[in-house]
């Protein structure tokens, strides 16, 4: 089964996200929120690692948790979808594979 | 005629120097607000202050910020307050704006960059560190 993996730590303290890169299957999906929305942007030293991964992962990251930080969403690195809240729902406008609402069963 | 509580030898009491360490990013987890609310009880007590950004602490700074869709207070503002409490002294880690692509256009509140020598010579002229 298609599983999504939620990182939530800032790529720069905590290797959360290194972990799951590791660990977890290729083909599956990564969803950056909170603080994991720092990894999400272009430009900075862990840009690299999070462009490769895009070649085993769907990568995507929660728009309200971008903007709340002031990250500039034009920023974000190409390959990258953000995701929005409707209600309680997390939804991709492309929403393919997954089904709406995430889940880490 | 002042009041009891105005008089010298209570008010006068001994200045010392403060650095308030800021580390971790704004909304994640409770440090960036705590740290700034003990920085403007330093400041109510006329120390003097320095506050200084390093590591995810920087992204405290990023402009723009909008906490609407995640229901929680954008206290990005009050940096840009600071000045009115006499907390002029700001500076940021050279290094950490970097790793993060970040550079001064992207700060809120004008500040001083550091490499990490100065850091730690600015740490060797305090009398009081506190790291957030």
């Amino acid at each position: 089964m298609a599983m999504i993996h939620t990182i939530n730590k800032s790529p720069f303290q905590i290797h959360s996200l290194d972990s799951c890169l590791k660990y977890s299957s290729s083909g599956g999906a990564i969803l950056f929120i909170e603080d994991g929305v720092y990894a999400a942007m272009n430009n900075t030293a862990i840009a690299d690692k999070v462009v490769k991964a895009m070649e085993s992962y769907k990568i995507y990251a929660l728009e309200p948790d971008v903007k709340a930080r002031g990250l500039d969403t034009a920023k974000v690195l190409d390959g990258i979808q953000l995701w929005i809240i409707a209600g309680t729902w997390i939804w991709s406008p492309n929403m393919t594979t997954y089904s709406p609402g995430y889940n880490l069963s | 005629m002042s009041e009891p509580w105005e008089e010298d030898e209570l008010v006068e009491g001994p200045v010392k120097k403060f650095l308030y360490v800021n580390r971790k990013a704004p909304y994640g987890t409770i440090y960036a607000l705590e740290s700034l609310e003990v920085v403007l009880i330093a400041a109510a007590f006329d120390q003097d202050v320095s506050l200084l950004f390093v590591d995810d602490g920087v992204y405290q700074l990023k402009k723009g910020q909008d906490t609407s869709g995640i229901g929680m207070k954008n206290f990005s503002p009050t940096y840009r307050a600071l000045e009115g409490y006499d907390v002029e002294k700001l500076f940021v880690c050279e290094d950490s704006l970097q790793a993060r692509g970040l550079s001064l256009d992207d700060l809120i509140v004008d500040v001083e960059v550091m490499k990490s020598d100065q850091i730690s010579k600015l740490m060797d002229e305090q009398d009081v560190i506190l790291s957030f």
